[in-house]
């Protein structure tokens, strides 16, 4: 096969900054690319994980002291600290599931905040609405999400590698928007060479959404080999994986500053003290993973686990919860201020759940979610604004982060 | 504007097949598929009876790690007998509608053997034979398929008052109940309230499946179903096995199912954002048929937006991977499906039962893009013996770019140019 007789990538193609292309043979041509980085990006990082299909948070972040917990949880309910099988204790009233050991030693290391009976500003129990509304950010459905929209407001353009980064197959709405983002997942054992890319390049640059779709993903491809090229392929179960791929390109210099991924499995209506078991325990060695991946960068790194909603605070018919509204949310990482639980808690009595059935929510998802990006990112006002519109009454979280 | 016989097939099928002739009437071929009953799959299926055996089986001995269970053997099978068919079918609209209600009324393989054990009777019985028939018989028949009611966790939920409630302390799981309504019928926009979802997963207590003996299938267990009339938005319906029926004839009638279906059917056929007349075109169809879907997928043949030139729709992965393997003159399904996964698509296993999205936005993120032209190379590389030049004119015909016909003609490889025929935009949308 001979290429003689063709032209090169073509005027447009170098127009639209195909130039990324030399990039994905290896790292070979990435430094000739773009010179080093030129300060311009902040070493802090964020990951935002969202657990799909509402995690139950007492069966993750469990008030084991609350006199009413036992009761209502039944069998569900898990052993106190100390027993087998028994929670880990989070300061004498609340306890981690036993299968988020990894996690539970950041919270004795002052890594890990849980938040308890937390809510975004809805009170839909459907998952897909709920879901839409977590990530857009506002009261109504939006076409973009929030981490997008704060995206537009950070430092450190002009790089190798977007700001943003979106993990595994897809792109979640809470990265969805205007502003660029990258995104990786594991490779195909075949790819078309580079010449072919450029004419493929070509072919869809008009197409508004496949030729925008391509250059990002382009750009995203080389700078994840020069990113990745220097290690072995990240191993483990599936979150893990995509989660170790995160932390090592998060931790790479001129590397993405923000990412998001999305683990499922949490829509235990039944059976739910095995079911959960196993969503803990990815979600558990993800964070752990990130942790190793971003090496010293974890110490400036946030990661920040939210859900759509709690679940209900009775066991249904089937050992399992259904849909509710209060729930937990995590802070981890080497900037969170951590080893404390964050909870204004209202307590289980039945005069006390929300609608006769739900957890209380006590606390705004959007002011956690706002102080990071104020305290964290350092993001000014008017981007914690534009993130999350019609928030302007909710006040972002203080003390969330170390210093 | 007409439908061109390359249009029909392109966005009301699965794409063109050199191998097969175009038809001569595209109107009048999409037409005849929404009346005449659909030809059997020519693999064999299995019954819910066969899927509850394999999963004794599997119970008796669990298959050691790395083996494959008998109960993902059939679900395999099926798969495979499936995609086989829209690989060479004759009638790729009636298909594209099954497939637009297996993703309506979701079920997934992770949804566990309940699902997988009655994925067979599912697209065969209860699916596919209603697809053209009345939304309300599709409605009910699915509320009452076994792989549903495993899926979405009715066959656990019991009246809490019931007579075995009361013994087994057992409760309500409202999983069904809640899909029904905002996904299958009325949508949130229907405004039902969680008393709604609750009363209507009291109404529905009963009914479950017996799968350890016969029949095998759906059945209504009186001892487990909540006693006292119910109300579920406004009407009132009384205890007994015949509410649940009557509530889904009821709710397959309502304006704001009938909106919440017309707009589904344009979104997916048409346009990512319907036209607001396309919508209420459709929806009085359907008011005026008493949910005729064989009429309402005819109206939408006719909308003048059904015949434009414009491409406007983004190919999901499994209408992408199925074009090219039919451009191809492909026949085993196996890599078909292979590359349906690659593409975030694995054929009945969508992650929430909302389904798989059906706009754009949700396919083209930068890496799944990347993934389409990993995929076409891919692809390429098994059809190579096929001229490229003439599979262009073959499979587009009309539809084709200039820029693609020289892209193809200009490539350096028979690979490279049938790999470009399958990036083009011309492929990826319909």
């Amino acid at each position: 096969m001979t290429h003689a007789h063709l032209p090169p990538i073509g005027r447009r193609g170098l127009l639209l900054g195909l130039s990324a292309l030399a990039t994905l043979g290896g790292a070979r041509l990435a430094v000739a690319q773009n010179g080093p980085s030129s300060g311009g990006r902040g070493e802090r990082r964020l990951v935002v994980i969202v657990l799909r299909g509402a995690m139950d948070g007492l069966h993750a972040v469990v008030p084991y002291g609350d006199p009413d917990y036992a009761g209502l949880r039944g069998a569900l309910a898990l052993p106190e600290p100390g027993r087998e099988g028994g929670l880990q204790d989070l300061g004498g009233f609340f306890g981690l599931h036993p299968a988020l050991r990894g996690m539970a030693e950041l919270y004795r290391g002052g890594e890990l905040l849980p938040v308890q009976a937390v809510a975004g500003p809805y009170r839909t129990r459907s998952h897909f609405e709920g879901q839409d509304l977590l990530e857009g950010g506002a009261e109504q459905r939006m076409n973009a999400g929030w981490l997008n929209r704060a995206l537009a407001h950070m430092g450190g353009g002009n790089q190798r590698a977007r700001r943003g980064l979106a993990v595994g197959v897809g792109l979640p709405l809470i990265l969805r928007g205007p502003e660029p983002v990258g995104s990786w997942s594991p490779a195909r054992p075949q790819r078309p060479h580079e010449e072919l890319l450029g004419r493929m390049a070509e072919l869809l640059h008009e197409d508004a959404v496949l030729g925008r779709g391509m250059r990002e993903g382009l750009r995203g491809r080389g700078f994840a080999s020069a990113a990745l090229a220097s290690a072995d392929p990240p191993g483990g179960g599936g979150f893990q994986r995509l989660a170790a791929a995160a932390g090592r390109l998060l931790a790479a210099r001129d590397g993405p500053r923000v990412a998001a991924l999305e683990i499922g499995g949490w829509d235990t209506h039944v059976a739910q003290g095995n079911r959960m078991q196993p969503a803990l325990a990815q979600l558990d060695g993800g964070v752990m993973a990130l942790k190793r991946e971003l090496g010293a960068a974890w110490a400036q790194t946030v990661v920040l686990c939210v859900t759509e909603f709690g679940r209900t605070a009775r066991v249904n018919g089937n050992m399992g919860t259904d849909h509710g509204t209060g729930g937990a949310a995590f802070l981890a990482g080497g900037a969170v201020r951590g080893g404390r639980v964050l909870a204004d808690w209202p307590g289980l009595r039945a005069d006390q759940l929300f609608e006769g059935r739900d957890l209380q929510p006590t606390r705004d998802l959007r002011a956690i979610a706002k102080g990071v990006l104020r305290d964290h990112l350092k993001l000014p006002p008017a981007a914690l604004a534009a993130a999350f519109p019609g928030s302007a009454a909710v006040v972002p979280e203080g003390g969330l982060l170390r210093g | 504007m007409s439908l061109s016989p390359h249009l029909a097939l392109h966005r009301f099928g699965y794409g063109a097949r050199s191998d097969v002739p175009l038809p001569a009437d595209p109107l009048a071929w999409l037409d005849s598929q929404t009346r005449a009953a659909p030809a059997p799959l020519s693999r064999p299926g299995y019954t819910p009876a066969d899927g509850y055996a394999a999963w004794r089986e599997h119970d008796a001995s669990p298959p050691p790690p790395g083996q494959q269970s008998p109960v993902t053997r059939l679900f395999r099978a099926e798969q495979q007998a499936w995609v086989a068919h829209l690989l060479t079918t004759e009638a790729p609209f009636h298909d594209r509608l099954t497939d637009f209600w297996l993703n309506h009324f979701t079920v997934a393989e992770r949804g566990g053997f309940g699902v997988t054990t009655g994925f067979s009777a599912f697209l065969r019985e209860t699916v596919r034979p209603r697809v053209t028939g009345r939304f309300a018989d599709l409605l009910v028949a699915v509320g009452k398929a076994p792989a549903m009611l495993f899926y979405l966790d009715q066959v656990a939920s019991v009246g809490p008052n019931s007579s075995f409630g009361r013994r087994s302390g057992r409760g309500l799981n409202e999983n069904l109940a809640r899909e029904l309504l905002e996904l299958h019928t009325l949508s949130p926009a229907g405004g039902y309230t969680q008393q709604d979802v609750a009363e209507l997963a009291r109404l529905m207590s009963g009914w479950g499946v017996e799968r350890s003996a016969a029949p095998f299938d759906t059945i209504f267990r009186p001892g487990n179903h909540e006693p006292g009339q119910k109300q579920v938005l406004g009407q009132a319906w009384a205890a007994g096995p015949d509410s649940y029926e009557a509530a889904l004839r009821w709710l397959a009638a309502h304006p704001a199912t009938l909106r919440h279906l017309a707009f589904r059917l344009v979104r997916h056929f048409i346009a990512d954002v319907p036209a607001g007349a396309d919508v209420t075109r459709i929806e009085a169809v359907l008011r005026q048929t008493d949910g005729d879907l064989g009429a309402a997928a005819r109206a939408l043949l006719r909308l003048p937006s059904a015949s434009a030139p414009r491409l406007g729709k983004l190919r999901p992965p499994l209408e992408y991977a199925l074009a090219l393997f039919r451009a191809g003159g492909g026949a085993d399904p196996r890599p078909v499906l292979g590359a349906m996964a690659a593409l975030g698509q694995p054929l009945w296993n969508a992650p929430q039962p909302n389904g798989w999205g059906d706009t754009a936005e949700a396919w083209a993120g930068p890496e799944q893009v990347m993934l389409r032209l990993d995929i076409a190379y891919e692809t390429a590389g098994r059809f190579v013996r096929r001229d490229p030049r003439d599979m262009v004119e073959e499979v587009l015909g009309p539809l084709v770019r200039p820029a693609t016909r020289e892209a193809v003609r200009r490539a350096g490889s028979m690979r490279d140019a049938m790999a470009l025929l399958f990036t083009s935009p011309e492929m990826q949308r319909r």
